[in-house]
């Protein structure tokens, strides 16, 4: 039906400059893109860190400034699939300090590494367990399940662990989470991230597990009629997640040698932050690994960048995130209801009610037909 | 003055059309009386683990019953159930608010700041002007969720983060001590009225004030109506001619309005502030109102129900201190609460569904 509004032969009898045509220009699609506005924007912040301190575009700038952002970092990867899918799992960051909780008390009790980090990946698969199963096998909302679980993973790592912290671990490993790849400036954590994250881009974007993941998003009733098995794959992205969070967790312990229950408070908001800002919608049905990814390097050149000035509070890195957080969901939409208003305005027909954007294509092409 | 004027609920003989009329309202109100009861039995089951909790940790470690350890609790509470209160309003229409933790930090500190600054001030000025810095907040967050279009989660994630590092930036790494603030702030704090502490009284008066109008009046009822229309954003109930967008932005307004009268709260009771005041509180407050029995999907649940939560939570917190349970535990068992309730919410509404569709099925085999 919208096909044919848009073809160019096409002689509806309305036909007025401004309507979208479908002969765009490749650089014209290339702009479109929210991909490219972000990338437009990491090249501002890197344009304004030089700026700022001389310091900021080094080898070494880069590796501490990455290497800060791996947990952010890795978490985004399972959550850009959940929230793609149209859930959410806000207990990412209690699972990560689950998982250093656990591992610095299996390393009080003398067992050794090897055994510890399967078990705390396990245990954080088993945390995302729960989570799917009360969303799946219930079918509690996951914003609810997710906010108890919250609380009862963090609660949980403080149990294990108490206000105590454990800082001996061994040094070989601690070495290569400190460390960088070969003699490069890329962190070792970094590498780790960046193979994950090509995995996640394949299975997400060229596999059938991957299409289901946004059929589900888009329509659950429809995937499920569709014979997708949408619970099935909801239990398992939930699992998937409970175990990257819990491997989250692990490399933050050894990246600063210390294993506690209160760490990573917080980190569900960056890597949301991250997620959403990288162009997945918050309803599900879209958005790309890419866009997530120049997200995270958008983001930790803003925490970078204000690090580095000393006259800068800090604390403008949560204010700047919160308004990016916000702005990159209510800037698309006032874009759109700006093109739907000038387009109903040079129609002349009734302004089409906003808030409704599947039906936007076709809404006002019929309206405009049976007035003609 | 108050006489209820109500019809004498005497018999009468139904004859006609009159009773079929009274069998179709008869019809109605059963299948109404289920729900009305299941709802109670909520609200009820509430009270009985409550009291359950009590009488047990009472049991074990008598000095529980305390005045003092009584009095602790509930003016701990008080600040959580005047902001459940706000947030019920804003969960019953399908909405979510996560920055009233962040709008008490900062109102808390803005509050105690101007009293230090301005001695001679009367204490209800700086509680008004926190009101008012809330309500703004509110409105900032009802704006971009009804104007805006973004979804509520992802707003007050925003505002929650940003006005965290507005009160970082304002309060410059300074704190509010007690010595600072006016002693009559600080008597509103700790001090009571008629014999029952201040802080309890505006609790009351709070949840009294919105418990009655969600209840009764039409204003709250449309906000019921918004938050059970869907997924649609209120679809329906905006086709059924309801102002759902400024609805949703009171609602808004009122959780950041009564966020900040926490925080005003918050300033007199402690005294001491700083820009990490009620970190966390929205989780809280959040699960105050999941485990009292409002659902995250809408539509359901009260605001007396919200405040009853509040009160399990805080006595839970209390009863592990005087219990000597490690304090560890204290959040383990909020999350475990808050998936137990909505978990058992599901099973009774699972169940009531049932149970009406019995009813209109046995009804209609029968007629």
């Amino acid at each position: 039906m919208s096909t044919v509004a848009t073809t160019p032969t096409g002689s509806a009898p309305d036909r007025t400059p401004g309507v979208v045509r479908t002969e765009d220009s490749l650089l014209k699609k290339v702009l479109g893109r929210w991909e490219t506005l972000i990338l437009v924007l990491i090249a501002v912040v890197f344009a304004i860190g030089s700026g700022i301190s001389s310091e900021f575009l080094t080898g070494e700038s880069l590796t501490t400034g990455s290497s800060d952002f791996t947990e952010y970092a890795i978490l985004a990867l399972p959550l850009t699939l959940i929230i793609a899918t149209g859930e959410i799992d806000l207990s990412v960051a209690s699972v990560l300090a689950l998982s250093s909780a656990l591992m610095g008390y299996l390393w009080n009790q003398g067992l050794p590494m090897e055994a510890i980090l399967p078990i705390c990946i396990v245990a954080g698969a088993v945390c995302g367990l729960i989570n799917g199963w009360l969303v799946t096998g219930l079918g509690l909302p996951s914003l609810a399940v997710t906010i108890g679980t919250m609380a009862l993973f963090r609660g949980l790592a403080f149990v294990i662990l108490g206000d105590e912290s454990v800082t001996d671990f061994p040094t070989d490993y601690t070495d290569w989470a400190f460390g960088n790849f070969g003699g490069t400036v890329v962190p070792n954590t970094i590498v780790l991230f960046l193979v994950l994250a090509a995995i996640f881009a394949v299975v997400l974007h060229r596999t059938p597990f991957g299409r289901s993941i946004f059929a589900i998003g888009a329509n659950k009733e429809a995937a499920r009629f569709s014979g997708l098995r949408v619970n099935r794959t909801q239990l398992k992205l939930f699992v998937l997640s409970g175990a990257i969070a819990a491997l989250a967790g692990i490399l933050l312990t050894l990246r600063n040698s210390t294993a506690a229950g209160n760490v990573g408070t917080g980190f569900e908001l960056t890597a949301i932050a991250a997620v959403v800002l990288g162009g997945v919608s918050i309803f599900g049905g879209s958005g790309t690994i890419g866009g997530v990814i120049l997200a995270l390097i958008l983001l930790g050149g803003i925490q970078k960048a204000l690090n580095l000035d000393p006259d800068i509070s800090t604390y403008w890195v949560n204010i700047v995130f919160g308004i990016l957080l916000i702005g990159s969901v209510l800037g698309p939409n006032l874009a759109a209801r700006f093109r739907e208003a000038r387009r109903t305005r040079n129609r002349g027909a009734r302004p089409f009610r906003p808030g409704r954007p599947a039906a936007a294509p076709s809404g006002p092409e019929g309206e405009g037909n049976t007035d003609a | 003055m108050s006489t209820p004027v109500s019809a004498p609920p005497g018999p009468s003989a139904p004859q006609g059309p009159a009773a079929v009329a009274e069998a179709e309202a008869e019809r109605v109100s059963t299948g109404r009386r289920v729900v009305d009861r299941l709802i109670r039995a909520r609200e009820l089951g509430l009270v009985v683990v409550l009291l359950a909790i009590v009488g047990i940790t009472g049991a074990i470690e008598p000095n529980f019953f305390d005045l003092d350890s009584i009095k602790e609790t509930v003016l701990n509470v008080a600040i959580i159930a005047v902001m459940t209160a706000g947030m019920t309003l804003v969960i019953v229409t399908r909405n979510i608010d996560l920055s009233v933790g962040s709008i008490l930090g900062l109102t808390a500190f803005l509050c105690g700041d101007l009293l230090t600054k301005h001695p001679g001030m009367p204490w209800i000025v700086a509680v008004l002007v926190a009101v008012a810095i809330g309500a703004a907040c509110g409105l900032l967050n009802g704006v971009l969720v009804t104007w805006g279009r973004v979804p509520a989660l992802v707003v007050t994630l925003g505002t929650m983060y940003a006005l965290r590092g507005v009160a970082f930036l304002v309060t410059d790494g300074r704190q509010i001590n007690a010595e600072d603030l006016p002693d009559s702030f600080l008597n509103v704090g700790s001090g009571t009225l008629l014999g029952i502490p201040t802080l309890i009284v505006v609790a009351v008066v709070v949840i009294l004030l919105f418990w009655f109008v969600t209840r009764d009046y039409a204003w709250g009822r449309q906000l019921y109506a918004i938050g059970s229309s869907g997924r649609s954003g209120g679809q329906a109930a905006k086709l059924a001619g309801l102002k759902s967008d400024r609805r949703v932005t009171q609602a808004f307004v009122i959780s950041g309005a009564l966020a900040g009268l926490g925080g005003a709260m918050f300033a007199a009771r402690y005294g001491t502030v700083d820009a990490t005041a009620g970190d966390g509180y929205e989780l809280r407050v959040i699960g105050a109102a999941v485990v009292g029995g409002v659902a995250i999907a809408g539509g359901s649940g009260s605001v007396l129900g919200a405040a009853i939560g509040a009160v399990l939570l805080g006595t839970i917190q209390t009863a592990l201190i005087v219990l000597k349970i490690d304090d560890f535990w204290q959040q383990a068992i909020v999350g475990l609460l808050i998936i137990v309730a909505i978990a058992l919410d599901r099973l009774i509404a699972n169940q009531s569904e049932a149970l009406l569709r019995q009813r209109s099925a046995r009804r209609r085999t029968s007629a």
